[in-house]
């Protein structure tokens, strides 16, 4: 028998924590965030707690199966025996230790990491409103009054909120280096709280099919000085195409990979159509969403609804 | 007349799929030819095709199921490939239209359509030999829940080459699969595929609830049943309650579709929300349907080759109640980012890690099976060992994405793909691969070979850690699931790791074709003559290999866990009785097989909106059910001397084989 051969297997669980604690390339183990530097924690924490278990499990299946080989006769042999309250009561009580502790855990991240929660700054919040169409991602920045396709930027060390919703299709909302994602969902508003601590460009993608198109649905996320940021809006603002409800069904025509493209002005009320159109009997309700109560907005259209934050 | 069918919708400028459907009728006209030539016909449908013998339909189960496994995996590594080329402006070979319907189809066809048919078709043979029953409680109504998963089956195969299958992954979430954005005709296959063999799962559940409550032999009490039929019954349990719900839920999606409803769609006050907590509200369940009775089929396996009892027997029966249990409260764990509270996240998650601890009891009891047993190292047993270390690791990383905080950033990532094949193909697959192992000999009389089998385990383990160590690795690297292409360089070093890997499987299913032609030639060799070829535990083994269709001349009385193995001790295995009396056994009938291709008539007809086609159908299966219902000759009585004739055959084979009627000892000679 080869069982020496099982030993191999054993290189990847020393290899899978490994991997866990190095990871240079890997995004979500190179977080440039305090989400994502929390969930990178968390899943250390967790990994190694239940490593508690698993070692042993692991060692033990190829120890006894190795020792109680049928052809080593001088091991012990108890066909009969199959009963033992010290093993038996040892063997519920540590998984239910380890998922006590694991459950406490998991009680408080949860709230902590709660896409929803503001998270906690001095520095006043950036606003973000997140559309995702076929197959490309809309920006649009109420206080700036500006608007974006498939690439944003915000000062670091400043939180940012997005408000996320979809015209089509259900995708996620997700920088994998800054934390957290959410799906955007039509007729409905999703929030998420990010925070980048580093300068630098950082990709963004949707991590839920959404269609053809929807490898490509990908945008920059861009985190940059106080300055860095002004310049940025500047630029946006320079651009003389605007974004209002006469243009918007222009861009919501499917397609695919498309480039970054901005709007120096955008009607403040759009995120707010895009969100209300599918309310009071379809499409053709967009207009008179217009004047619907923002209160049906923040009780009826949140995926949320048991609590507000 | 066709409804929306036309020649266009077979693709002839897809050159993958043309070659595909060559290959697919040429095999397809040689079967028929051979069957023509040397005239099984009338031996295939008098024999198998309208049998109603639990074991045969068992055999047939399985048999579809491999076929589709190839299937399955022939998508498999279609994915694998294209995503080991399609990486920075090249597009691979695959478009996103193709490709988008192979991940589909390729989830559909391994759960439903391979794994499932795995467990029920091992279920068919094991259970009621193991409860020392002659038939399950409602023949005919196996053989139809049979025929309607095989309805179902045949519409997948068709949508590969009339039309296409559904682009939206094997979850078809709204609005994405409703008729704005897949306007085709895949969503519709996929529909009508899942209704007609969860219909046949349903009435699976049911029949194998009934048989296992109503049929024990007399002194087999609940807790004296085989561990593997406890598992059975947990995964009927889990079957009759959450199949309902995928049945429900596919109707409000045909609704949708069909008669412009707005059940899922973002018009109309419609909420794709609620068809996501449907979907899993089944699906999850679904995960444990297809693995308990894998865990069942360990614990046999590891108590019969340590030659020994199972450790905790009484644990194991409640962790698995207990993981049914907890089974139905965890769905929302599939969508923890979909915006639900943190109260709501965190109860689901902590509810997750718990159905852990029951998980763990039973790893532990295998352990101390083991632990002073004799253990021989079969091929089921490598299976076992193999899942042990492999399942473990998978668990680990399902408690991980159970913790909400890991799975905002985990989520739908590749290391959730991992993940979910470490615990299928880790757990489920090699617990099927086991379990047809060991009751090959029970089925066709004769063993596998084992050195080949050996080969198969080896490329299986191996090229599992190959295929899929990468993707955990991905995941982290923050690549997402369904991609069809990428530009990122430092991906694909890893995408060719994970398609070696899959080419090592491809060499484990090699391995498993090979061991089938070499023991089927070496069948002689292989024969098991005294209808316990590995010194087993359970009523299954006390009968001839392949059993006599009435399986037990007569009903053997339990008076102990592990019946078989208590009769030998006491010296009364084998025993003959002075006289037989005629036994009561069901008739075949064409019914099931009738009402099973009309459904596939049905379902096809639906797809294309063929609607006097679908009215014909559904007339003919409804009619043919009434023709059943009326038809009262549906039973017989074996008589004695027949019984006598078959029974004094299996002994005089046995004594010719020279082996002495009390086999205590029987775990050494092997």
């Amino acid at each position: 028998m080869k069982i020496e051969q099982f030993s191999g297997y054993l290189k990847h669980l020393v290899w899978l924590p490994l991997l866990m604690l190095g990871g240079c390339n890997m995004a979500l183990l190179d977080p440039k965030g305090q989400v994502g530097m929390d969930e990178k924690s968390l899943i250390i924490t967790a990994t190694l707690l239940m490593l508690i278990v698993v070692v042993p499990v692991i060692v033990m299946t190829l120890a006894f199966a190795w020792k109680y080989r049928a052809s080593n006769t001088k091991a012990t042999y108890r066909p009969n025996w199959s009963h033992s309250n010290r093993i038996e009561l040892v063997v519920w009580l540590v998984p239910c230790v380890i998922v006590a502790i694991l459950g406490t855990i998991t009680w408080t991240s949860t709230h902590e990491l709660d896409p929803y929660r503001p998270l906690d700054s001095d520095v006043k919040p950036i606003e973000i409103q997140v559309v995702s169409l076929d197959w490309k991602w809309l920006f649009i920045y109420p206080e700036q009054g500006i608007a974006t396709v498939n690439e944003i930027a915000f000062p670091k060390d400043t939180p940012v909120n997005f408000k996320i919703t979809s015209q089509s299709a259900m995708n996620s909302f997700f920088i994998p280096q800054l934390g957290s994602q959410i799906y955007s969902m039509a007729g409905m508003q999703t929030k998420l709280h990010l925070i980048a601590n580093h300068e630098g460009s950082f990709e963004g993608i949707s991590a839920n099919l959404s269609g053809e198109g929807f490898s490509d649905m990908k945008f920059q996320a861009i985190s940059t000085s106080q300055d860095g940021f002004k310049d940025w809006v500047a630029k946006v603002k320079a651009n003389p195409e605007t974004l209002d409800l006469n243009s918007y069904p222009a861009l919501v025509e499917p397609s695919k990979a498309d480039p970054v493209r901005y709007f120096g002005a955008v009607s403040p009320t759009l995120y707010q159509h895009i969100l209300m159109q599918y309310a009071h009997g379809g499409h053709h309700a967009m207009n008179s969403a217009e004047h619907a109560d923002a209160d049906m907005v923040g009780m009826h259209m949140n995926a949320r609804t048991e609590e507000s934050n | 007349m066709f409804g929306k069918l036309t020649l266009e919708a077979v693709p002839f400028h897809e050159p993958i799929i043309m070659v595909t459907l060559a290959v697919v009728a040429l095999l397809g006209f040689g079967v028929f030819a051979a069957l023509t030539y040397y005239r099984k016909w009338g031996y295939l449908w008098s024999e198998w095709l309208t049998s109603v013998d639990h074991k045969k339909i068992g055999v047939m189960y399985i048999l579809v199921a491999l076929v589709m496994l190839l299937r399955g995996f022939a998508d498999a590594i279609m994915m694998r490939a294209q995503l080991a080329v399609a990486q920075g402006g090249a597009e691979g070979f695959l478009p996103p239209e193709h490709y988008d319907q192979i991940f589909t189809a390729h989830g559909v066809i391994m759960i439903i359509f391979m794994a499932m048919p795995f467990m029920v078709g091992l279920m068919n043979i094991a259970v009621p030999l193991q409860i020392g029953a002659r038939d399950v409680a409602f023949p005919f109504l196996n053989s139809l829940s049979f025929w309607l998963f095989v309805a179902g089956a045949i519409l997948v195969n068709i949508s590969l080459g009339v039309g296409e299958f559904a682009r939206t992954g094997w979850v078809a979430y709204p609005p994405l699969a409703e008729l704005g954005y897949s306007p085709g005709v895949g969503v519709d296959y996929y529909i009508w595929a899942l209704q007609l063999s969860g219909l046949g799962t349903l009435l699976t559940g049911v029949n194998f609830l009934v048989t296992v409550f109503k049929m024990r032999t007399p002194g087999m009490t609940l807790m004296k049943m085989p561990i593997f039929t406890w598992a059975c019954t947990f995964t009927n349990i889990l079957i009759v309650a959450s199949f309902p719900i995928l049945t429900a839920t596919l109707g409000l999606l045909t609704l949708d579709r069909y008669l412009d409803m707005h059940f899922f769609t973002n018009e109309l006050g419609g909420n794709a929300m609620m068809y996501i907590n449907l979907f899993w509200a089944w699906g999850h369940p679904e995960v444990y349907i297809l693995i308990l009775p894998a865990f069942g089929i360990f614990s046999e396996v590891i108590s019969t080759f340590s030659g020994k009892k199972l450790f905790g027997y009484t644990s194991m029966v409640w962790a698995s109640g207990a993981i049914t249990l907890l089974g139905f409260v965890v769905w929302l764990h599939h969508f923890f980012t979909m915006g639900s509270g943190a109260n709501v996240n965190a109860f689901f998650g902590v509810a997750t890690m718990i159905i852990s601890v029951p998980t763990g009891v039973k790893l532990f009891s295998w352990l101390f099976t083991m632990f002073r047993g004799r253990i021989r190292f079969t091929t089921p047993v490598l299976w076992t060992l193999g899942f042990m270390v492999t399942f473990t690791i998978g668990g680990m990383t399902g408690v991980l994405l159970a913790v909400p905080g890991a799975d905002y950033v985990l989520h739908n990532s590749l290391f959730l793909i991992a993940h979910f094949h470490n615990t299928i193909i880790g757990g489920a697959v090699f617990g099927y691969l086991a379990g047809f192992t060991f009751w090959f000999p029970k089925a066709f009389g004769f063993k596998l070979d084992e050195r080949l089998g050996k080969g198969a385990f080896w490329c299986w383990i191996s090229g599992f850690f190959v295929a899929f160590m990468p993707l955990y690795v991905l995941g982290f690297m923050g690549m997402t699931r369904r991609l069809n292409h990428y530009d990122n360089a430092m991906w694909q070093p890893y995408l060719i790791v994970a398609f070696c890997g899959a080419g090592l499987i491809l060499c484990g299913i090699l391995f498993q074709i090979a061991q089938l032609i070499v023991s089927f030639k070496n069948r002689e060799q292989l024969r098991d003559l005294t209808g316990d070829p590995w010194g087993g535990r359970t009523l299954e083994w006390s009968t001839s290999s392949p059993p006599p269709f009435y399986n037990f001349a007569e009903l053997p009385t339990v008076h102990k866990l592990d019946a078989f193995q208590d009769m030998k001790e006491k010296g009364t295995a084998y025993q003959r009785p002075a006289s037989y009396s005629p036994i009561h056994m069901p008739k075949n009938t064409a019914a099931g097989v009738v009402i099973g291709l009309l459904g596939a008539v049905f379902g096809f007809a639906m797809v294309w909106h063929i609607w006097w086609l679908a009215g014909l159908s559904f007339i003919g299966m409804v009619a043919t059910f009434i023709a059943r219902s009326y038809n009262q000759d549906v039973d017989y009585y074996v008589q004695p001397d027949e019984i006598e004739r078959i029974e004094s055959q299996h002994h005089a084979r046995f004594e010719a084989h020279g082996q002495t009627l009390n086999t205590t000892s029987f775990a050494e000679q092997v």
